[in-house]
């Protein structure tokens, strides 16, 4: 009887949630990628008709809904895009986990909901998550949508790249979109070595023609084109393996397939002005991820070699976390950053504005009863000189309720600079979460 | 770093301390049976001696458990009398040669739900740790070199819920008591390793089952800081007692913080396999 339960309550999710999707933006993709990833459609099947009735032993109802407000200081850039200096937002994250009485057995569905007053393309829907898994015990085989983050570094993701960036919900590459996989794990005595089908390609996302953040020129992110002729459903596959040895965290990781950073050369539109169009290559790309962790210090470097966009090249983040704990005796630890970013892809390959750049910051927690946490950092780029300064901060105001706050400055961004096209467009973010 | 979850600054402290809750749990707090002869010398005549006697033999007592599981909820009570709440659960496998290997997984405070800590305690030298954040779907090895900051806003500090080996002290007995009207022993123990909050502590033991009923904590101006109780003891398998209740009260600045305790589990037969950084990420 659960079973149907489950069964059920996943049909009204998905179609509840497809319907707002189509509600706001018909372009939200989760439709698409419903359609296009036969993990998730198995994974259903799979609890609704064959797993065992021991399924459903322990539910969890959670999430958050939060609302959000984003000062822009400045003027835009270019006078067709927005120049609200305020602008609303409101995020809604249910989440459900189901899990089977011998907790072999995993159900996961996390819809994510997005409306943003001013950027049509901010307001979006996505499954961040809708998954099966088995825990064997010697193993572990997850279908469906999922998120998977790889690597140490803190300034950027070199090596993160199951996932596509979910770019509208916030420029640092934090944020991803759900991505169809079959993910067999296996745990040996050596490390973990995990094998993944990814199954639907999820286009980047982008701000609309007038938002902000948007960059230099508008994108025309609904015609992007595609290296493999079977586009979207080209099926990549990754390897990854990882293991802990005494002091030391180490992975090694390969991808095919598409690669999730696309190129955007520009192209003209009918009425004469310049936009850039998202080119998606197929590459190789293969990564290593070390940490070394020792009394206060951590030493980190992560790093790929990657084909297929332009001659082969090579990225890299490497550097250091410092802890001062129980600062002043106060109980408050400060953590200092620093990291070298180096790329030497050449002009062909996706821009990044990680050539050769330096960062530094700070992450200082109070561990006090709200969990008081501030992290600030200032990436300055060696070549242009161009710097931009980021901040986030966060507290609980009461059990459920938690006020983040994120920051993000540029400065003297030379016309050269990737960062030129966002120049204008500091912002400071408030954000009233409410958990459930 | 990002939004509505707040795991995003890994609360690096979190969760040391947390994790050695376990082992607080239960080499500190452990008993059993058969052990007040080894004590008999007259009291008095060999305190350094007598007070490392009592220490070994409630250290004794608690091992073999091989692996448990518990629920914890703690209460934070600010001076003005607000409280806050965490929960969590606990897994612990026994260490055989090394320290023991636990895991924790919150789920209060809403806005950490998920987030997971591993711990392998080491008999030497600094513990392995990470924790996961699940906001970024990210599992990071941390520092665990810190020991006296009080964590979490609560009034344990990290050194307070560590694994209590009998080298980490040097000790004194100091004289025999009742503690609620229990005969206890009194010991003063004063911290061998660095960076102790503390001048030292005077601990009671029970004299029946060596199980820990009261610490004082002194500064290291040699001022009373804190006092922790522990209550509600319970035997398990026969031979292993938990309290089900420990109350950590900061007489400097009226703070307090309970620690209550239940589901304990024994012998679940964890290994350890169970305890892989590369699991951590879906425990919730």
């Amino acid at each position: 009887m659960l079973l149907f339960k489950v069964g059920y309550f996943l049909c009204v999710a998905r179609n509840g949630f497809n319907w707002r999707c189509v509600g706001r933006s018909l372009r939200a993709t989760c439709g698409v990628v419903l359609v296009r990833a036969p993990g998730v459609v198995l994974g259903c099947l799979y609890l609704s008709l064959m797993a065992p009735a021991a399924i459903a032993a322990e539910w969890e109802l959670a999430g958050f809904a939060a609302a959000e407000l984003r000062l822009f200081p400045n003027s835009t850039i270019d006078a067709a895009q927005n120049s609200e200096t305020v602008s609303p937002a409101f995020t809604l994250q249910p989440e459900l986990h189901v899990q089977s009485d011998s907790g072999s057995d995993r159900f996961v569905a996390i819809p994510f909901l997005k409306a943003d007053q001013d950027d049509s393309r901010r307001s979006h829907g996505d499954l961040r998550e809708l998954y099966w898994r088995r825990q064997g015990d010697a193993w572990a085989l997850l279908v469906g949508l999922n998120r998977v983050f790889w690597g140490v570094a803190e300034a950027r993701h070199v090596i993160d790249i199951i996932n596509q960036t979910d770019q509208v919900e916030s420029p640092f590459a934090e944020d991803k979109l759900g991505q169809g996989m079959l993910n067999l794990q296996y745990f040996a005595a050596v490390g973990t070595f995990d094998a993944y089908l990814l199954t639907g390609f999820r286009d980047r996302t982008f701000p609309d023609d007038d938002a902000r953040l948007r960059g230099l020129l508008p994108i025309d992110a609904d015609n992007p084109v595609f290296e493999a002729s079977s586009r979207r459903r080209h099926v990549d596959w990754a390897l990854r393996w990882s293991t802990a040895i005494a002091d030391w965290d180490i992975g090694l990781s390969h991808f095919r397939g598409t690669g999730r950073e696309p190129r955007l050369p520009t192209s003209l539109r009918a009425d004469g002005t310049a936009q850039f169009v998202p080119h998606y290559d197929i590459i190789d790309q293969t990564g290593l991820d070390l940490q070394f962790t020792h009394d206060a210090w951590i030493w980190k470097l992560e790093g790929f070699s990657r084909r297929g966009q332009g001659r082969r090249f090579i990225a890299l983040a490497g550097g250091f976390e410092y802890t001062l704990f129980n600062l002043a005796g106060q109980g408050y630890d400060l953590g200092l950053l620093a990291e070298y970013l180096y790329d030497d892809r050449d002009a062909v390959a996706p821009p990044t504005r990680f050539d050769d750049d330096i960062f530094f910051g700070f992450r200082l927690a109070l561990n006090d009863a709200a969990g008081t946490e501030i992290k600030g950092g200032a990436i300055l780029d060696r070549h242009s000189h161009a710097a931009s300064f980021s901040i986030e901060a966060g507290w609980r105001l009461a059990e459920r309720w938690r006020l983040n706050i994120e920051g993000l400055a540029f400065h003297r961004i030379p016309a050269r600079d990737l960062l030129y096209g966002l120049r204008r467009d500091d912002y400071l973010q408030l954000q009233l979460s409410r958990f459930f | 770093m990002k939004k509505a979850n707040p795991a995003l600054f890994s609360t690096r402290r979190i969760a040391p301390p947390w994790a050695k809750m376990i082992m607080a749990a239960f080499l500190l707090f452990a008993g059993g049976h058969a052990a007040n002869d080894a004590l008999a010398g007259p009291a008095g005549k060999d305190a350094a001696g007598k007070g490392l006697a009592i220490a070994i033999e409630a250290d004794r007592r608690d091992h073999g458990f091989k692996d448990y599981a518990a629920d914890m909820t703690m209460t934070l009570r600010s001076s003005n009398g607000s409280e806050s709440h965490r929960r969590l659960s606990i897994k612990v496998l026994e260490g055989r040669d090394d320290g023991d290997k636990s895991l924790i997984v919150f789920s209060r405070p809403r806005d950490i739900s998920g987030t997971a800590l591993l711990t392998f305690a080491h008999k030497k030298g600094n513990d392995d740790q990470w924790i996961y954040l699940p906001a970024l779907k990210r599992v990071k090895r941390i520092s665990s070199t810190n020991r006296s900051g009080a964590f979490v806003g609560s009034e344990f500090a990290y050194e307070d819920l560590i694994r209590p080996e009998v080298e980490r002290y040097t000790y004194l007995w100091l004289r025999d008591e009742a503690v609620d009207g229990q005969p206890a022993h009194a010991v003063e123990r004063t911290p061998a390793y660095q960076n102790s909050g503390y001048r030292r502590q005077i601990v009671w033991y029970d004299q029946a089952e060596f199980r820990v009923l009261r610490i004082e904590f002194f500064d290291r101006n040699n001022a009373l800081l804190k006092r922790f109780t522990a209550s509600d003891y319970q035997k398990y398998l026969g031979k292993y007692w938990r309290p089900a209740l420990m109350i950590m009260i900061n007489l400097q600045n009226d703070k307090s913080t309970n620690l209550s305790w239940k589901n304990y589990e024994f012998k679940n037969g964890y290994n350890n396999a169970y305890f892989n950084k590369n699991r951590i990420k879906n425990l919730r």
